[in-house]
């Protein structure tokens, strides 16, 4: 069951630091375990009278989950009652550095190591340093494959980009 | 991808154009060709990396050609730019002509345009800046290809007989064609002249040999020679005809749909 989330006061401020608290709840389909702004895809927002902008980089270009993201970004902010325009953007490029460090410790406790050097990758279950890259190629575009030769467990790695 | 085009003088949009075209159209083709191995890949993680490696290939396709619609501002969108053409109007690398043919001859091809393409987007200068950004993410992302493809051209060429047989017959059947993605491009002086280009083809093409030298020869496979016969981009294969009918099939069943 998935609670909705309870629309502000019709007096709440409209504002930047609104519109990423909202933003805070929407996901990438893809990587549901952590929201938009901790996976560092939130370039900009910019509140005027008549409109909220918002800016976002797409972590690879051929995502397929850009128009499924955006159609979210436009319902989180539904209830700020603004039009909302939301623009994909390569001025900045994404990349893996950009995920915040709790977006790094809930990519971790679901399971994904967040992204390293393969070198530098560790087990997202015991922490063990002895995995094996078994494909630099995932279920989708930003993760690769890798197994714990201690746990023996599989597991997914974001790609470093 | 919305993209507000700086204002272009006509030559310029002509030749900025014209590279669009050929830089998506390769990624186009290559893309669907290899996409052909979904599902039928020698081994799983291969199926799984050739999916994601074609997906990559259609994405910057679409970005490219998304690009392109904006800088030809004519009405015509990235799908009608990328379905509704004639074979004859595809511009992609005779390279890229080949049918899919098997592990060997997809990892030659392979191995031959990703290190081709690296070359040429290393010489994207910052003269149209929504250019230079896409072409910095895109750089980001090709690295992956050219780990993978490099790492099947070691395997198949110290994998026995059969293995370095294969490889050595397809590079052989590609030699001819080998080059072709550095076709000269008539507006090149003017992309030259703004920056778009920072440096020429040729010298892109000679960069590309050089990546190419070092792998090869350690293995002792054939460089492909530099005198081969350039069927360019415009004289396309009966094996593209088939693919173009393959991949525009969906479209043309109901012109105009919204799906």
């Amino acid at each position: 069951m998935i609670a909705l989330q309870p629309a502000p006061r019709a007096a709440a401020r409209v504002d930047a630091a609104a519109v990423r608290g909202l933003l805070e709840t929407v996901h990438d389909p893809e990587i549901p375990t952590i929201s938009i702004v901790d996976l560092g895809i939130v370039e900009r927002i910019a509140v005027t009278e008549a409109a909220i902008e918002v800016d976002l980089l797409p972590t690879f270009v051929g995502c397929p989950a850009l128009e499924v993201i955006k159609g979210s970004v436009i319902e989180a902010l539904s209830p700020l009652g603004r039009e909302t325009h939301v623009t994909f953007t390569w001025s900045v490029p994404w990349t893996s550095e950009r995920i915040s460090a709790r977006g790094r410790e809930r990519l971790a406790a679901s399971g994904f190591a967040p992204p390293d050097e393969p070198a530098d990758v560790r087990c997202p279950y015991c922490q063990s340093a002895k995995v094996a890259m078994d494909s630099a190629f995932g279920p989708t575009a930003c993760r690769s494959l890798f197994y714990c030769r201690d746990c023996r467990q599989p597991f997914e790695a974001f790609k470093p980009i | 991808m919305t993209v507000v085009a700086p204002a272009l003088d006509p030559r310029v949009r002509t030749a900025l154009s014209e590279l669009l075209l050929t830089m998506a159209d390769d990624e186009f083709v290559s893309g669907f060709t290899d996409s052909e191995w979904t599902g039928i890949a020698p081994i799983l993680e291969e199926d799984v990396a050739m999916s994601s490696i074609s997906q990559d290939e259609l994405g910057h396709a679409r970005a490219l050609y998304e690009l392109l619609a904006t800088v030809r501002d004519d009405g015509r969108d990235a799908d009608a730019i990328a379905y509704d053409r004639e074979p004859a109007q595809y511009r992609h690398a005779r390279l890229l002509d080949h049918i899919r043919g098997d592990w060997a001859d997809t990892i030659a091809r392979r191995f031959l345009y990703e290190l081709a393409d690296e070359a040429r987007l290393a010489s994207i200068g910052p003269g149209y800046p929504p250019l230079a950004d896409l072409v910095a993410k895109l750089r980001r992302e090709e690295r992956y290809h050219r780990m993978h493809v490099t790492v099947w051209i070691d395997r198949l060429a110290n994998g026995g007989s059969d293995a370095r047989g294969r490889l050595a017959r397809a590079l052989d059947a590609l030699a001819e064609d080998a080059a072709t993605v550095f076709t000269p491009l008539s507006g090149e002086p003017e992309l030259r002249r703004v920056g778009i280009l920072s440096r020429p083809l040729i010298e892109a093409e000679a960069a590309w040999r050089a990546d190419l030298t070092s792998i090869l020869v350690p293995l002792g496979l054939p460089v492909p020679p530099a005198a081969a016969t350039v069927r360019g981009r415009t004289e396309h294969s009966e094996a593209f005809r088939w693919l173009w009918g393959e991949f525009t099939n969906v479209r043309r069943s109901d012109p105009g749909a919204v799906w």
